[in-house]
Parts: structure tokens; C-alpha cells; sequence
């Protein structure tokens, strides 16, 4: 008996929906082997890192304010995605959105007026598009691949963001520390539960979600995002520009990704600091294939994620492990949903003897 | 079984989920015989080769070859015992030489000199030109034949199975074509000829076997059949033709091309060059031409795809050059193009969304930017069900129905979007003979109304069949046009060859 991969007429609807599933569970089984060669205890290990950070109010709040960032950038990314627009650049544009949100609320410190926060989300939503704008610039000007277009300004947003803190925006009063004012009241967002940090950003994150999955399913611009991704002759036959879908997906990515820096920023931070985000614009990649490309399923994988970051925190207070544990969860994850989603289009079979 | 039958086929069955592609199918091949296998697609007749040549294992039913009973495992083995095959699709590699292509097909590889020589000599003796040492990207698909031809013989199989050879061929080429294969077949070799065409079983086979929906029919010697009763056989019912009705009074003009130039996209590509050329209501025009000739590229220029300088296409009195594909749809056009899949259609979307891809347009389906689909899912249903496109309902993908029923749909969105000029190319490519039929008298009953219809195909069986007047295009340039009471293979073949009669 040897298996072997049949390929399938048409592809699995079952599996495009269970494929995460496997993966979640090879990934429970792979992190269980991590722990035992870490000779941790496995059980406990798993109750810290998946049950224990979301076995109380505080950390349901805590799991939503994680999941915010993940949500807005992985339901943007995936209606790129969905065109055949691979942004993986979406960490710059999330720096990039908290310096222009970080830079007008310095603009306003220390004044008031319901404008204010208003001003700074959008702000940062233009922030982002300008740095994904560069990238639709170079893919439809110069045919400039936006995989890496996308990614080397990653880097670059970075150093723009420390050059800042680091410089101009330094805190005056902040002892030389490299980071800026703390911001005003009237720039943060407002919490929406009393004594968390959770707060209207994640009511934004669901809306943006509703925007997405009405905008895919029932409008001329979802679908020639669909049509583009699955079949771009078709699309041009159609009359639809690649062009126009290339910016249009780049810009709602980069506006989404530059509105969960804002948001972070004028949110949990209150500040710039020289780090704004651990890697959410990357975690988000993840995030929208395990959501199956579909903005509900982004709300659901955003959660799922976010919890990868409480668990790699709280294992890293109680297990003495390393922070790094959540990262390769998250690897893990991913890594496995990949490998599952050959069942989507192939079958496994086993085949009596012969090669 | 006697010693004349080179091979024998008994009580073969292969099964795939859902449907029987082989049912208890038995024929016998003699040596030197060229013997037709016939049927519609979906008749089994690939499914049937492919058990031969070794890439499908039957459920059922055993082979003997040259009088011993064998089991064809895989394709490498077919080939030891004596059977080749030429495919209807080529796999060459464009940037290679001929040789070298030859030699990457070879189970045993043999010194380069020794095959160049070898390809020479064969090449000289069955009458097949070919240098060893072009690249293939520039060789014509008759020359392309040749070298998988040559690559099969160089095996000096027993058994020489072809599957629809002639379909992508100028009549020049399938006369050069038969006189090879009969050759082959006076030295003593069989050959299995896979077609529909009626007219080139009668010319070139002995015997045929005629296959329906997977079962064996009948195995007949053609000398008996006449082109109607083997499509008799074939359809199990008489061919019902389009009603044509040449030379009635076209109307006004509704698509005029003038001096259009448009240049190759890739350095593989086909420029067009000064192509004029006029189509009126209530006539169907005709366009002929060998695969990769610039059809596509023709097309896309009509329809909005390729642009072109603004006054080099007039639609409806309106230049239109410069326009994309929507603005041209609103001034009346629609067209199919050759490729359904991926082109016409896109395959992981329902009949719901393929009929959005072009209809939302002339029937406003798509109002500031938000979509009506009920309105859509309407006019799905009124296609399905005026063009019996047999799906279990509109919510079906594209890439689940089979392409006949797919081209249906297809022609009928176009159809049922009551336009004034409609430009199809392969109108019938792989379709069945029932669902051709309809097609064309769908486009019939359109140009009847007054529209203006132009086809763009390599079936010449259906060009003649349709037309009012036909043309051809040959490296991107388009011939003139001759009334069908005017034209005959032969001056159609020149044409396609690019000599101006």
C-alpha cells in the first residue's frame, strides 16, 4: 500500500473549510512535540498558551484589542489576495499610518476638540495608501514586482519611524528616550469597557469587515476583484482594468493597514515609540488565508491568531520560554495550512503495491 | 484471429465516477490497414486510444497484440511492443530544434549526428519536409506535426494511432498528410485514425469503428457507408442543418475595419497588417484561417481587448478604436472567444457570475457600483433555458459543465443581449454535433433579425456550412471575401496559405 495524491475534477468545498481545522489540530500536535523536547509538560504547557489567556473577561478584552490590527490589515489584504495582488508590505504601511495618526495628534497636542480623532484615523488611512500607492506606482508604471517592492519599503518605513522618534519628534521632556509626547486625551481613542484596554478600534475592525464582505459580494468593485484573481483574460474581456484593480486593492490594503497603526498608536500605545507593532502586518498574511480569503473568516482567524500572541506572552511569564514560541505558532500554522490545502484539490488515496 | 490482425481488443471497459467512458467495446485492427474510429465527443473514443497506448488501465477486458495477449501497463511499454501515437495536442518545446526535440522523446538516446541523418532520410522517404535544425517556434503547425509524426516512426512502430490529425491543417497540408499515411499503410503498417470528419474517413480508411456514449456501435467497412449514413451512425439520428439562407439583401454596414495595424504583443506573437474588411446586418461572414494565424489577436482588436488607432474600426458608424471592451458593448457588440475557459468564462464562478461578466452592461445590470442579482439571476435562467444548457441550476461553476453545454451558455449571454454586431471565433470547438447545430442555428436566426455576425474559425465543414461570404487570415492578414456560391476547398486553402486568388 503506498498513498499517493489523486488529483480531484473539481475542487473540495469540505476541505477549503476543514483544511484550517487539520492544520489547527497539526499545529496543537506539533507544538506538543515542541514542548516535550523543551521538556515542558505538554497539557499544561497547551492549557497556558490557548485556555488560560482567554479564561477570563480581561483577557477576552485583551484577546480583542490583539485581534483589531489583524482584523482590519487580513481582510484588506485578502481582497488583494483575491485579485492576485500579493501585498506583504502591510507592516510599512501600518508604520506609516502611525506616523501621519501619531504626527497630526502631536500636531494637536494639548488641544481639545471632537475633530481631532477624526482627523488623525484619516490621516493615518492616507498614510497607509501613500506607502501602498508607491508600490501600485512601481507594479503598474515599471511592471516592479510588489512582493518586493512591498516588502524592501517595509524596511524602510521602519527606519523612517526611528529617524523620528529618534529626531524631530523626540519627547522633550522624555529624558532623551527615544520616543514621542505621550498624546493628548482628546487624540486617543475612547475605551469601551471599564477597566480594560479594549476599545473602539475593535467596534471599526467589525464594521470594516461588514464593509468588506458587502463590497465582495455585491458590488462592481468586488467583483472584478474576484474575476481578476481567477481568471484575468476574462477580466480584460470584461473590461476591466487590471490597472485600476491593482491600485484599487493596493490602496484599500495599505488605507486598512495604516488604519490599524493609527489606531494602534492613538489606541493601547498612546504614543510612537521606535516599535509599534510585533509584526501584525506579517501575523496578518496568516491571518487572511486561514480566514479562507473571506472577511468573516478573517474575523474568526484574526481572533485565533491574536491568541497566539497572548499564549506566546503568558508562556513566556510562567514557562520561561521565549517569546519566539508564538512566532512559531504562527510559522507552524501556516506552514500546515499550506500543506493541508493540497486536499483541496487532490484526494489522498492509497494504491495497492506498484510505484 | 488471424494472422492478418495485428491487434485485438475484447470486451473493454473503463469506468470514472459517474459515468461508463468504455462499455464492453471489442475491434480488431489488421496489419496495414488504416481503420477509422469514430464518434462524437464524449463517444469514448480518447478514453478507448489512451487504454491502448497504455495511459489508462481498464477496469475490464483484455488486449492481444500481434497474437499474444499482453498488458499495457504504461506508455513506455506500449512503445516496445509497436504502438505510437501522435496527439492532437503537441508537446514541443518552442525554443529547441527540431531535433532536439525529437531526441528528448526518444526512450533511447541516440547520437545526435546519427538522428539528424536518420530524421533526413525518413523525412525524404515518406514525403514529410523537415530540416533537423529549425527552431520550432518558427515552423507552421503542419510542419509541427510532421516532427511528432517522424518522432513515432523513427520507432518503426506496428501500430500508428493519430488523434484527430487534420483538425488544425490546410487542405494542402491534409492532402501531403494522406498520402504519408497511405504510404505507411502500403509497407505494411496500421493505423488507428481518430476523427468526425466523415469526408476523410470515406477518402483514407478501410474500416471503421463507430462509437456512442461509450458503447461500440458498429464496426463497418467504409467502402459500404456514405458520409451521411456513417453520420448516421454516429448521431444515431439524421443531421438536421442550419436553415441557410444565403443571399438575402445585407443591410447596413455595422462593422468596418480600415487599415488596421496593430503590432505583435511578444516577439512570439502576430501583428495585423492592413486588415479592411466590412460586415453588414442580416449577414454571416466567415473567417478562415490555420490556428495562430492572428484570429486571436483580430478578435481582441474588435472587441475592445487590443486598441488601435480610433478610425481604423467603426462600429455602428461610431470609431471606436480607441475604445475598451464596455464602451464597444453599449455601441452593440458582443463577441465569444475561442478559449471558454479562463477567457470566456471564468472558471470558479457561477453561471450567475458569468453572466454578470458581460451582460451588466447592455442590460444594466450594475447600477452605482452595486449589483442587481436578480436581475441577473433572471436573465441566467432565460439562457439556460433558451439554449438547453444542461446544468443543475444557475448556481453551478463554469468549470463543472462540459464544454459544449459551456459554449451554449456562452453563445447564448451574447445572444440574448439583443446585439446589433456579434463576433465569434471556434464557434463549435469540441462541442457535440447536437449542441453545434444549435449554435449555429442560433446564429442564423440572429443575423436573420438583422444582426451582423462574423466567425472566426479553422472548421471549415462549418464555415461553408454557415457563411454568406468567407475570407481567410494568414499571418495576420486578412484576405478578401468571396460569396459561399463562389468558394470551394481548394480556393479556400490557397487563401489560407496567403495566396491571393
Amino acid at each position: 500500500m503506498k498513498p499517493y495524491l489523486e488529483r480531484r475534477q473539481l475542487e473540495s468545498k469540505l476541505w477549503t473549510y476543514m483544511s484550517p481545522v487539520l492544520a489547527l489540530l497539526l499545529t496543537l500536535l506539533a507544538g506538543a512535540l515542541l514542548f516535550r523536547i523543551m521538556s515542558v509538560e505538554v497539557a499544561p504547557a497547551l492549557y497556558i498558551f490557548f485556555i488560560e489567556p482567554i479564561s477570563t473577561s480581561y483577557g477576552l478584552s485583551e484577546l480583542w484589542v490583539k485581534a483589531t490590527p489583524l482584523i482590519l490589515i487580513g481582510v484588506a489584504l485578502s481582497l488583494g489576495f483575491r485579485a492576485g495582488v500579493w501585498n506583504i508590505g502591510a507592516e510599512g504601511q501600518l508604520i506609516l499610518g502611525g506616523i501621519f495618526g501619531g504626527g497630526v495628534a502631536l500636531l494637536f497636542y494639548e488641544q481639545e476638540g471632537f475633530y481631532i480623532l477624526p482627523l488623525i484615523l484619516l490621516a493615518g488611512v492616507l498614510g497607509g495608501m501613500l506607502w501602498a500607492g508607491i508600490v501600485a506606482w512601481l507594479r503598474t508604471r515599471f511592471n516592479a514586482n510588489e512582493i518586493l517592492t512591498s516588502l524592501m519599503l517595509t524596511y524602510v518605513a521602519e527606519l523612517l519611524l526611528s529617524y523620528l522618534i529618534h529626531g524631530p519628534w523626540k519627547d522633550p521632556e522624555g529624558y532623551s528616550f527615544p520616543q514621542s509626547r505621550i498624546f493628548s486625551d482628546s487624540a486617543l481613542l475612547p475605551v469601551i469597557a471599564d477597566g480594560t484596554r479594549l476599545h473602539l478600534g475593535a467596534v471599526i475592525a467589525v464594521v470594516v469587515v461588514l464593509i468588506a464582505w458587502g463590497v465582495l459580494a455585491r458590488t462592481r468593485l468586488g467583483f472584478q476583484i474576484k474575476v481578476m484573481g481567477d481568471a484575468p483574460d476574462a477580466g480584460t474581456y470584461a473590461g476591466f482594468s487590471h490597472k485600476k484593480v491593482i491600485w484599487m486593492t493596493l490602496l484599500m490594503s495599505g488605507g486598512a493597514a495604516g488604519l490599524a497603526g493609527v489606531i494602534e498608536v492613538v489606541g493601547p500605545i498612546g504614543q510612537l515609540l521606535p516599535s509599534i507593532s510585533p509584526g501584525y502586518g506579517f501575523t496578518a498574511i496568516i491571518v487572511a488565508y486561514v480566514g479562507r480569503l473571506h472577511p468573516v473568516g478573517v474575523l474568526f482567524a484574526g481572533l485565533l491568531l491574536a491568541l497566539s500572541y497572548l499564549g506566546g506572552e503568558s508562556a513566556q511569564i510562567e514557562l520561561n520560554l521565549p517569546l519566539a514560541v508564538g512566532g512559531v505558532f504562527q510559522g507552524l500554522l501556516l506552514f500546515f495550512l499550506l500543506a493541508c490545502d493540497v486536499l483541496i484539490h487532490y484526494r489522498l488515496r492509497l494504491s495497492p503495491n506498484k510505484a | 484471429m488471424s494472422d492478418q490482425t495485428l491487434i485485438s481488443l475484447k470486451h473493454l471497459r473503463k469506468a470514472y465516477p459517474g459515468c461508463v467512458a468504455n462499455d464492453d467495446i471489442s475491434m480488431q485492427i489488421d496489419r496495414g490497414e488504416i481503420h477509422a474510429l469514430l464518434g462524437e465527443n464524449g463517444a469514448g473514443k480518447s478514453t478507448l486510444v489512451k487504454i491502448i497506448y497504455g495511459v489508462v488501465k481498464a477496469d475490464e477486458g483484455s488486449i492481444e497484440f500481434d497474437g499474444k495477449p499482453v498488458q499495457i501497463n504504461n506508455p513506455a511499454y506500449a512503445r516496445s511492443l509497436g504502438i505510437a501515437m501522435v496527439f492532437q495536442h503537441f508537446s514541443l518545446f518552442d525554443s529547441l530544434t527540431v531535433a532536439q526535440n525529437i531526441s528528448l522523446g526518444m526512450d533511447d538516446k541516440s547520437d545526435p549526428e546519427q538522428l539528424s541523418e536518420r530524421i533526413i532520410e525518413i523525412s525524404n522517404h515518406y514525403g514529410l519536409p523537415l530540416d533537423p535544425e529549425r527552431h520550432v517556434y518558427t515552423l507552421s503547425v503542419g510542419e509541427r506535426q510532421r516532427i511528432e509524426i517522424i518522432r513515432c516512426l523513427l520507432q518503426d512502430p506496428k501500430l500508428l494511432i493519430m488523434d484527430e490529425p487534420t483538425s488544425v491543417l490546410t487542405p494542402q497540408e491534409v492532402d501531403k498528410l494522406f498520402e504519408t499515411l497511405r504510404r505507411l499503410s502500403d509497407e505494411g503498417m496500421a493505423i488507428l485514425y481518430i476523427s468526425h470528419k466523415l469526408d476523410e474517413i470515406k477518402a483514407l480508411c478501410r474500416n471503421a469503428t463507430i462509437l456512442r456514449l461509450g458503447k461500440k456501435i458498429d464496426s463497418v467497412s467504409v467502402a459500404d457507408q456514405t458520409p451521411s449514413s456513417l453520420a448516421g451512425l454516429m448521431m444515431g439520428e439524421e443531421l438536421k442543418l442550419a436553415d441557410h439562407a444565403p443571399g438575402g439583401t445585407p443591410g447596413e454596414v455595422r462593422l468596418s475595419i480600415k487599415n488596421l495595424n496593430i503590432p505583435a504583443e511578444s516577439a512570439l506573437g502576430i501583428s495585423l497588417k492592413e486588415i479592411n474588411f466590412e460586415v453588414r446586418g442580416g449577414e454571416i461572414i466567415g473567417i478562415a484561417g490555420v490556428a495562430g494565424n492572428g484570429q486571436d489577436e483580430l478578435l481582441k482588436a474588435i472587441n475592445g481587448e487590443l486598441l488601435c488607432t480610433p478610425d481604423s474600426i467603426n462600429i455602428e458608424g461610431k470609431y471606436v478604436g480607441g475604445f475598451g471592451p464596455n464602451e464597444r458593448r453599449q455601441y452593440g457588440l458582443v463577441s465569444v472567444p475561442e478559449k471558454r475557459l479562463g477567457h470566456g468564462a471564468v472558471p470558479g464562478m457561477s453561471l450567475v457570475d458569468n453572466a454578470l461578466l458581460t451582460a451588466n452592461i447592455r442590460l444594466g445590470l450594475i447600477k452605482l457600483g452595486l449589483i442587481n442579482y436578480s436581475k441577473t439571476i433572471d436573465f441566467t435562467q432565460s439562457v439556460i433555458k433558451e439554449f438547453d444548457v444542461r446544468t443543475p441550476d444557475e448556481n453551478a461553476r463554469a468549470d463543472s459543465l462540459s464544454g459544449g453545454n459551456l459554449q451554449k451558455f456562452i453563445v447564448g449571454r451574447e445572444i440574448n443581449q439583443s446585439p446589433e454586431l456579434i463576433v465569434v471565433a471556434q464557434p463549435t470547438w469540441g462541442v457535440d454535433a447536437g449542441a453545434a447545430q444549435s449554435i449555429r442555428a442560433a446564429l442564423r436566426a440572429l443575423a436573420n433579425q438583422g444582426t451582423a455576425v462574423l466567425v472566426i474559425s479553422q472548421d471549415l465543414d462549418e464555415l461553408f456550412e454557415m457563411s454568406d461570404r468567407i475570407g481567410a487570415i494568414c499571418a495576420g492578414k486578412v484576405s478578401a471575401f468571396f460569396p459561399i456560391t463562389e468558394m470551394n476547398s481548394e480556393k479556400i486553402g490557397l487563401l489560407m496559405a496567403g495566396v491571393e486568388t
